[in-house]
């Protein structure tokens, strides 16, 4: 192994904490299905920057982002909204997608495949996710409160509507970094497995937050040996292995 | 203050005053926008009108319930921290308010899903209390409560409020216990709307035309 590839690795892994974090406070948030599938978003943008010949990440950046948007001013207006974008505007996105991007990149969109990054990739995965793990857990008290209820939110004194934007800021930046070797079908769920595996172990907040950064990273790691030594794609082993985790986790729930 | 939610009218050419230091009351039927009031009141929803509390006001609030999932991870004690923590309080605040509402070590550690309603609503008054508020608006505080678990809770407002000089709101549908600790009674209704204390502002008439009659006396005049 050389140093880009461990590199890569230790990217990967800070990726999969920041992930699973963002994950845990989703499922608070009960955004189990929009999670999940609010990384298919990126394609479109991925599949139109590569037809003008930009950055696909900038594309990416933008649809996620529009789509975060649009979560977040529907959410304040109506409760059904969530549920009707995911299944209208979210699953027409990997449509769209599909048609824009090209056929011989396709697969790599969606289901990633990138197992070496550039220096440039395994810099910025690292440094982005510390400062996501970072914010997120300096802020974790005021999200908790936001998501289990705006009543409390708000005679608490927290700007709840403020934390909302920065929450689903955090959920894109987290997926944009995770798109190179997880595709945007899979980052989804890198975001929701190993939260939900995790709440059926923890018994307490911090319990919850730990495990489900833990199970994350342990995911990525068992899933990029498995990858390595049977040559399978990296994306699907990843998300085979949290998979495995979350069922013998239902043993463990009460 | 006015509420309008998704272009119905909730609240209309509400206007009241309570004094610092008063037990309130705010009494009406069932959907007359008592929450709503509330919720406005802590500008949780938008309104119409002003509301103005004291510079110094520090408001503490119970929910008629919390809607929480069933498998989330967080004990009692988690919880409290919470507000203790975005707060910048030590953690002896959450043990404190516990034992200041008889909530014993053992139910702090218990997640909160797998509390009874009435350990719930306990731990909700907890959460309010933390932070040394001078302002309660509790919605219902005891409708979950047992008959003795009812009498604690109010003896401790009782107390918060003669001890501290704490204003507290709070919504009600027994008329019992609103005549008996109410200083000023508030009702809230689409066709009348009072306020003043409650020997002069609960007349029978008052009472009668805030709730209806009961319905089960038209069926029966109609038959």
């Amino acid at each position: 192994m050389n140093t880009l590839e461990f590199f890569s690795l230790v990217a990967m892994l800070v990726v999969a904490a920041a992930s699973g974090l963002v994950g845990a406070f989703a499922l608070m948030r009960r955004m189990t299905l929009a999670a999940d599938a609010m990384s298919h978003v990126a394609l479109p943008g991925l599949g139109a920057a590569m037809l003008i010949g930009i950055n696909p990440l900038i594309g990416g950046a933008i649809a996620l982002f529009l789509g975060a948007v649009l979560v977040w001013r529907l959410e304040l207006k109506t409760k059904i909204a969530t549920e009707t974008i995911v299944g209208v505007v979210f699953s027409t996105s990997l449509a769209v997608g599909a048609l824009l991007s090209p056929d011989h990149e396709l697969l790599e969109l969606l289901f990633g495949g990138e197992t070496l990054f550039t220096w440039g990739e395994a810099i910025v995965g690292m440094v982005t996710g510390l400062v996501i793990i970072g914010l997120i857990l300096s802020l974790k008290e005021r999200f908790a409160i936001s998501f289990l209820s705006a009543d409390l939110a708000a005679v608490t004194g927290i700007r709840r509507e403020f934390l909302e934007f920065l929450f689903l800021m955090f959920f894109v930046i987290t997926v944009l970094l995770g798109l190179n070797f997880l595709g945007v079908l899979l980052m989804g769920s890198l975001i929701i497995v190993p939260a939900a595996t995790a709440k059926n172990v923890a018994k307490s907040f911090k319990g919850d937050l730990f495990a489900s950064a833990l199970i994350s990273s342990l995911s990525v790691l068992v899933g990029w040996l498995i990858a390595n030594r049977f040559a399978f794609e990296i994306g699907p082993s990843i998300i085979a292995v949290a998979a495995v985790f979350f069922f013998v986790s239902l043993l463990f729930r009460d | 203050m006015e509420v309008t939610i998704r272009d119905r009218v909730i609240l209309h050419d509400i206007s009241f005053s309570v004094k610092r230091g008063d037990f309130a009351a705010i009494i009406g039927p069932n959907g007359a926008g008592k929450t709503t009031l509330f919720r406005a009141l802590i500008g949780s929803i938008p309104h119409g009108g002003t509301v103005v509390w004291a510079k110094d006001a520090r408001i503490g609030y119970v929910p008629q319930h919390v809607d929480l999932d069933r498998h989330l991870a967080l004990t009692l004690q988690d919880f409290l921290q919470l507000k203790s923590r975005v707060l910048n309080l030590p953690d002896t605040a959450v043990n404190d308010v516990a034992q200041m509402l008889h909530i014993d070590e053992g139910k702090l550690k218990l997640p909160l899903s797998s509390l009874s309603a009435g350990e719930l609503q306990r731990g909700l008054i907890a959460f309010a209390l933390i932070g040394n508020p001078n302002v309660l608006l509790f919605d219902e505080p005891t409708a979950n409560l047992d008959a003795p678990g009812e009498e604690h809770i109010y003896q401790t407002l009782h107390k918060l409020q003669n001890e501290r000089d704490m204003t507290i709101l709070f919504i009600s549908h027994d008329l019992n216990l609103v005549t008996r600790y109410a200083d000023t009674v508030i009702c809230v209704s689409s066709s009348l709307f009072c306020a003043g204390p409650p020997k002069e502002t609960l007349t029978p008439e008052v009472v009668d035309k805030l709730y209806g009659s009961l319905p089960f006396e038209h069926i029966h005049a109609k038959k």
